[in-house]
């Protein structure tokens, strides 16, 4: 477990987790997950706080298994006496479901926990007036710079922290803690009777490695760049993917490789270990250990390590991502995938993926495509990709490449192919690889045979 | 929950620093849930949540503190975190004096969930499992979920309001796997409403597994979907979510104040066909965008947003009714205790036209119908939507033919209000929704009758 201690006394967490494990019945598996958090988000608005919004929050999960049976109650609260009223209907939805042989909680599986810290001191010490000057300084790097930036949609910076203990009957006893802060900003870009919104991120452990002006300046490119965009023409070519995108994309793959959908026969490539499903190069590799990213964890929602998990290596699918229960199922062990909050069971999924670089640059991918689309933006994620057929339809923003550069802006157009062909689709892995705020780290990448639809 | 004259010292605590408005938002929610995988009841679970909110708003700023220690200490402690924010120096004492509101209960719960065995609802499910999965050999899986929730909400403000509303909620979905030569395809279907147990004396719910894995087998079938501009019929009770996306959002007052609609300063224009009327209404009984009173303690209303294509008016909140010194519309809600409220719609929906669904199929040469639809997207800035489909088929020679894959539909809100050129006598509402807007989930109703869209792009690989 780690000893990344910063947020004060947490021994109350893990006393509370501990006392109500041992309430465990004869033949009963309990684990109580109970957590804290606390949060600030100040909104700035034409030079002025908006809003400023705090809040603690508190989170206790109670999962019980009996007889094979699982039963799971959750609180808004770390008061005791309503842990032991959890517990009391954990135990009593347990005995509702219905018996299955492979349900049950982590066992410790001596894999060592990464040293980790993910809670900067730094961030303990922000006081509100910084929180301030930080919100209304993000406003101010998208103003005054492009006489065609108006104003903007909303301006934010936020900071959080939470720590969390896992206790269980089974053995496992740890705590763990983190924070991060991040400043957003959507400015509005007005050309005639034409209005773009841009919208840029930065998250970090400290607000000193916030790069605001950087926010600013992305943020005004992603709104401006947008002006005078036009519907296109269908086509079939081949598209350009920033980095972003496929961040997007491979996300929603890597999470089609979760053991508990595999083994549900929810998954187009169940049957596909050990098998080639992308190009030579492709590799996919989720790292809950990377000390670099935000998404990094000391442990899983069951309380095992985290650990280096080779999703695709060189084009061929290496693995599956499981937990306990999925795990069982499929007669291996756990990878230190679940992933969940106290108000909910785990479920399987990815700390923090990266996609490995290849030796081809941004222009270079653009140039060698010569006639195509580079794909900037993509909506409508969730209602255009199914992860069981596989299809993939979203909503683009971004520009066509003619003549091997890029030319006039597009919007109002789709792509569409699916998942299983956009990786063997693959023309080439760019090198431009970028930690994303988010925690990915990706690259972009031209991907052929797509579907563009416009007019 | 919180007694009257605790509230009345809160509010009056909290605007003690010279803020000019206070609220407390409070409430306590319990919920139970079921889920069923694989062939069996994997997993109950219940849920419980009980905290206040408290907003000041002092001038253009609002401090914000919420707690889940709802004694008279948490409250004024959440209370001095929020004005220290909002707070502009001087005050002065103010007495607060809060006057009930009369009850407003659009739904009338007859049997209420909590009082229902768990055992009852588990059975649900296994009922829709064996339903899915003899309606045919395709179907490999099945997954089904029962929900239901109860949530006491009480709201005061230093305006003197106090109102006290409760919203039970029931739902229940199943999403069947087919398999085939082709590869997998998935069915979904789901019913919500805003009342209690007594749902399932009415509702089918073998009926809504079968129509689930009905959905999954003939897609086994399905081509892909076209690519590019082409007509789109769309069966009611499914497109709601077309006037979400395409223009719900773009009439929420604060995405107008900040010129981020494409709506803004279009009251009084002809901003759709003439066909087109469109209505937001908190109030109607049962519906999954139902409530009392919205999560400022604002009557719920019945505002019609667009009449005959002429834009009539926005959506409006406290904040907003405020600056623009007009009356609110109750449709300032929050996801939670934990949030800030802002300008969401209740249940949006389009009157009926006066056209026959079946003549408007048999009037498009070449097109696609879309028999179901999934979720959405806009930009309000642009107008530019998405939305998918996860039910359609080719519209040849005026008849609905064979069946497509999944994709996104893609348009832009005030073309696609003036391009819709039928629309028939068959409204109903549709499934239950959440909408989600600056990172907060709230649930929404929608409805339509049958309509044509002139021109939508289809975001399929078929050129």
């Amino acid at each position: 477990m780690t000893m990344a201690k910063g947020s004060g006394d947490t021994s109350d967490l893990t006393e509370l987790a501990r006392r109500i494990t041992a309430l465990a019945g004869s033949g009963e598996q309990v684990e109580v997950y109970a957590a804290r958090g606390r949060s600030t988000t100040v909104r700035a608005y034409e030079g002025e706080v908006e809003s400023f919004k705090r809040g603690t929050s508190q989170g206790l999960g109670v999962r019980l298994v009996a007889n094979g049976r699982q039963g799971f109650a959750s609180a808004g609260t770390l008061d005791p006496d309503v842990a032991v009223e959890t517990l009391a209907e954990a135990r009593e939805n347990a005995s509702l479901a219905e018996p299955d042989e492979f349900v049950g909680l982590s066992e410790p599986d001596g894999v060592v926990a990464p040293d980790l810290v993910l809670l900067d001191p730094e961030l303990h010490q922000l006081t509100d007036d910084q929180r301030v000057s930080y919100g209304l300084a993000v406003e101010r790097a998208v103003l005054g710079r492009d006489p065609r930036v108006t104003g903007v949609r909303a301006a934010a910076f936020s900071d959080g922290w939470g720590e969390a203990a896992i206790v269980s009957t089974q053995g496992v006893d740890i705590w763990s803690d983190g924070g991060s802060c991040s400043v957003s900003v959507s400015p509005l870009a007005v050309d005639g009777d034409e209005t773009q919104i841009g919208f840029a991120v930065d998250a970090a452990r400290q607000p000193a490695a916030l790069d605001i002006e950087a926010v600013g300046l992305e943020a005004i490119e992603r709104a401006v760049e947008m002006i005078g965009a036009v519907k296109p023409e269908s086509a079939r070519l081949t598209a350009v993917l920033d980095k972003r995108v496929v961040a997007s994309f491979m996300d929603i793959v890597a999470g089609t490789l979760s053991g508990d959908r595999v083994s549900r026969g929810r998954s187009p490539f169940a049957e596909r270990l050990h098998e080639t499903i992308g190009v030579p190069g492709l590799s996919l590799i989720d790292d809950g250990t990377d000390p670099e990213s935000l998404s990094a964890d000391v442990h899983d929602g069951e309380g095992l390590a985290t650990r280096r998990n080779v999703l695709v290596d060189d084009g061929r699918l290496a693995m599956f991502l499981y937990h306990s229960a999925s795990a069982r199922r499929a007669a291996t062990r756990s990878t230190g995938s679940a992933l969940r909050g106290a108000r909910s069971t785990p479920g399987v999924g990815v700390h923090s993926l990266s996609i490995l670089p290849g030796d081809t640059g941004f222009d270079d991918l653009v140039s060698g495509v010569g006639e195509g689309v580079f794909i900037q933006r993509v909506n409508g994620l969730h209602s255009g990709v199914n992860s069981i057929s596989g299809d993939l339809s979203v909503g683009v923003q971004g520009r066509m490449i003619r003549g091997g550069a890029l030319a006039e802006p597009i919007r109002e157009a789709t792509i569409a192919t699916t998942l299983q062909r956009l990786l063997l689709g693959i023309n080439r892995i760019g090198s431009d690889v970028e930690r994303l705020p988010g925690g990915t780290q990706s690259v972009s990448m031209s991907v052929d045979e797509i579907s563009l639809s416009g007019t | 929950m919180i007694e009257q004259d605790v509230l009345e010292r809160i509010l009056a605590g909290a605007v003690s620093g010279g803020a000019d408005f206070a609220e407390v938002y409070a409430e306590d929610k319990r919920s139970t849930s079921a889920g069923l995988d694989d062939g069996r009841v994997e997993q109950v679970t219940s849920g419980r949540d009980r905290g206040a909110g408290i907003r000041v708003v002092a001038g253009e700023t609002t401090g914000f503190a919420y707690t889940s220690d709802l004694s008279e200490p948490g409250l004024a402690a959440a209370a001095s975190a929020a004005s220290a924010a909002a707070s502009q120096g001087g005050g002065g004492v103010r007495k607060v004096l809060l006057t009930a509101s009369a009850p407003h209960r659009p739904n009338s719960v007859e049997q209420d969930p909590d009082t229902v065995a768990k055992a009852a609802k588990v059975e649900l499910l296994n009922r829709m499992n064996e339903a899915a999965r003899s309606y045919g050999p395709e179907i490999v899986q099945v997954s089904a979920g029962y929900g239901d929730s109860r949530k006491k909400v009480l709201i005061a403000n230093t305006d003197g309001v106090l109102t006290d509303d409760e919203v039970v909620r029931t739902l229940l979905r199943i999403s069947a796997v087919a398999d085939g030569d082709t590869g997998m395809q998935t069915g979904y279907q789901s019913m919500g409403h805003t009342i209690g147990f007594e749902v399932f004396n009415t509702v089918d719910v073998e009926e809504l597994a079968r129509e689930a894995a009905r959905q999954a087998i003939t897609k086994l079938k399905a081509r892909p979907a076209p690519s590019g501009a082409m007509p789109v019929v769309i069966k009611h009770g499914t497109g709601g979510v077309l006037f979400h996306e395409a223009c719900g959002h773009g009439l929420e007052a604060d995405l107008i104040a900040k010129g981020a609609s494409v709506y803004a300063g279009k009251v009084g224009e002809q901003v759709a066909s003439p066909l087109v009327t469109l209505v937001d209404d908190g109030t109607m009984p049962g519906e999954w965008g139902t409530l009392g009173f919205d999560d400022e303690g604002h009557i719920t209303q019945r505002n019609v947003l667009i009449e005959d294509g002429v834009l009539s008016d926005y959506m409006w909140d406290f904040l907003r009714a405020r600056k623009e010194d007009r009356p609110q519309s109750g449709n300032g809600r929050r996801q939670s205790y934990q949030h800030l409220p802002m300008v969401r719609m209740t249940n949006t929906f389009v009157l009926d036209g006066p056209d026959d669904a079946d003549d408007i199929v048999a009037s498009t040469p070449n097109g696609v119908y879309v028999a179901k639809l999934g979720g959405g997207s806009v930009n309000t800035a642009t107008g530019d939507f998405v939305f998918g489909m996860t039910e359609a088929y080719l519209i040849e020679d005026g008849k609905i033919t064979e069946p497509l894959r999944d994709g996104n539909l893609i348009g832009n809100g005030p073309k696609v209000l003036q391009d819709i050129d039928m629309l028939a006598n068959d409204f109903t509402m549709g499934s239950p929704g959440t909408c989600g807007k600056d990172g907060q989930g709230v649930p929404v109703g929608d409805g339509q009758p049958t309509l044509r869209v002139k021109s939508l792009t289809i975001g399929g690989t078929s050129s």
